[in-house]
């Protein structure tokens, strides 16, 4: 089981808005999820290397050169607020 | 024309006997004989396809093989101009400013049909956690198509476009091409760029062709296939011909029966039917035998902790700030995060965007993220050992035919189920492809064929094998 206290921690740890309908079925459904994959515990993988990506790909790079990229007029086209050539945000609280 | 696989579409365009112009407007008519009864699209875009059409006409001899060939494009990939929602409000009014490279790749006058529909940002099996309405069947309209490319395969199924790219992180071109009775391929981990794609989970995501037949399979992977710069994951590996095999037949290639996913949970209608297929193909030269991938039990929960993870970090972009839906009353720039993300996102999305946050979240990291990751290393030596012995490997793609819209909406758990063989191969990165086998309860029955990293052509002219062996013929639905 995962509390609702738990649920809300996380909901504020993900910035993510819940009605107290959603909290108290979230603990449900996550609990039961949660349940069911428990079941990786089972295996001792003491020393195992953890596998990030399936390629085993590090640090791939390209050359730092510069190149024209999104111009900042069509960037802040489909901004939901753009002021003064800017994003703007309400009151940063 | 309708009757046509793409090929065979392709060939006519390139002899003269049918425009792309003629092509794409019987795309658009089948589009509205059908789509009120399938639902298949987010946006259709007819008179673009027409305009786009006219300009790959024009070229010519000067033009590659394909791009005569109307494609459908699920709503993941950005498209430059063409509103690409990812199935979302929160993206609901979202124009990319760019094209996927897949999309590029494939031709600059890519004759589209529309935006096909699909589960919220990718997650979900049946595309009923589409903000735009359910996809139905076209085999039966009140089941589901699959999904997440619910609409990518249910449009090809219906004839609404000859082709179809969906994308798959853990089964999602595959299940829905075995619910529909088509082709669906997920090429190699890396194999298809995935610059354009907006991010499910970023270790799994891959593009793949959803067809007719396998033919066109080995055609779309050829025109999208390449490396990318702007994919720092996307592979730097040449690309094959991967037609030039495909007539090869399977004589001597040895075939393994998965074990694990042959028994238990698979119904037995569906594994009669993988039975009968890997029969047709040991009749047709190949060495068949069983091979255990003991890990594969634990699949779905690696799965489920990993995909959730890079998601909820992923999904963190979408906070109303740059692009996407921004809620309106909101005071503060903290409640406007939580308004906008509340509002924007449906239920499946919150619900794995919480256990992915909860799965990385401190004091919970180590004993589901790491283990996750190792129980996926241990997966990865799993296929390792099975490629030491086979060359392909065969499972069902799905542990069921179609179900019913509805059946499993309040049932996460049942939901997940459903990719139950289709994770490990995301796991692993290898290539997997769903090719109809036949008929249980009068629905088609995917039958899935693995191979080695970078295996297509073999891997594509097994699955041509298995196509000639099944008892099934592609017909229009519905």
């Amino acid at each position: 089981m995962i509390s609702e206290e738990q649920v809300r921690h996380v909901a504020n740890l993900a910035r993510l808005g819940l009605t107290d309908e959603e909290i108290q079925r979230m603990s449900g459904q996550l609990g039961a999820i949660l349940e069911s994959i428990d079941r990786i515990g089972e295996l001792d993988l003491e020393g195992v290397p953890p596998t990030a990506n399936p390629l085993n790909l590090t640090n791939v790079l390209r050359p730092d050169e510069p190149s024209a990229e999104l111009s900042r007029e069509e960037a802040l086209a489909i901004a939901p607020d753009p002021v003064d050539d800017l994003f703007a945000v309400p009151r940063i609280d | 024309m309708l009757d046509l696989t793409a090929h065979e579409l392709a060939k006519k365009i390139e002899a003269g006997e049918i425009s792309a112009h003629e092509a794409a407007a019987t795309a658009n008519a089948r589009v509205g004989e059908v789509e009120n009864d399938v639902n298949a699209f987010v946006t259709t875009t007819p008179e673009l396809a027409l305009e786009r059409a006219g300009k790959v006409d024009a070229k010519n001899g000067d033009r590659r093989f394909w791009e005569g060939v109307p494609l459908v494009v699920k709503d993941v990939l950005s498209t430059r101009g063409v509103r690409t929602t990812c199935g979302s409000q929160m993206l609901k009014d979202f124009t990319p400013l760019y094209d996927a490279s897949a999309l590029t790749n494939f031709g600059e006058d890519l004759i589209m049909v529309g935006k096909a529909n699909m589960d919220e940002f990718a997650m979900g099996s049946s595309t009923e956690n589409s903000s735009y309405g359910v996809t139905r069947n076209p085999w039966d309209l009140a089941r589901v198509p699959g999904g997440s490319s619910g609409g990518s395969a249910a449009a090809v199924a219906a004839g609404m476009g000859w082709w179809a790219l969906g994308t798959d992180t853990g089964g999602s071109v595959r299940q829905p091409a075995a619910l529909c009775g088509i082709v669906g391929l997920k090429p190699t981990y890396g194999r298809v760029s995935r610059y354009g794609l907006i991010a499910f989970a970023s270790s799994l995501d891959q593009i793949g062709p959803m067809t007719r037949d396998v033919r066109d399979s080995a055609l779309l992977l050829q025109a999208i296939a390449g490396h990318d710069p702007r994919d720092s994951t996307s592979a730097n590996v040449e690309v094959p011909d991967y037609l030039a095999d495909l007539e090869k037949g399977v004589s001597g290639l040895r075939v393994g029966v998965v074990t694990e996913l042959m028994g238990e949970g698979i119904d037995p209608g569906v594994r009669e039917v993988v039975q009968k297929t890997v029969s047709g193909l040991e009749e047709a030269g190949a060495e068949v035998g069983e091979v255990s991938l003991p890990h594969s039990r634990y699949g779905l929960a690696a799965y489920y902790i990993i995909a959730p993870a890079e998601l909820s970090s992923n999904l963190a972009r979408f906070d109303g700030v740059r692009y996407g839906y921004r809620s309106p009353d909101a005071s503060g720039v903290h409640e406007m995060y939580r308004k906008t993300r509340e509002e924007g996102f449906g239920d499946e999305a919150k619900r794995r965007i919480m256990l992915g946050t909860y799965a990385l979240s401190s004091g919970y990291y180590d004993a589901y993220y790491a283990q996750a990751q190792k129980v996926r290393t241990r997966i990865v030596e799993d296929f390792r050992n099975a490629f030491s012995r086979y060359d392909v490997l065969v499972s069902p793609t799905s542990p069921s035919v179609a179900f019913e819209i509805g059946a499993k909406t309040d049932d996460p758990l049942a939901m997940y189920a459903q990719d139950v063989c289709a994770v490990p191969m995301s796991l692993a990165g290898i290539p997997a492809i769903s090719v109809p086998g036949g008929l249980s309860e009068g629905l088609p029955v995917g039958v899935q064929l693995m191979s080695n990293h970078f295996t297509e052509p073999m891997l594509l002219r097994a699955a041509r094998a298995a196509e000639q062996a099944a008892d099934f013929e592609f017909t229009l639905k519905p």
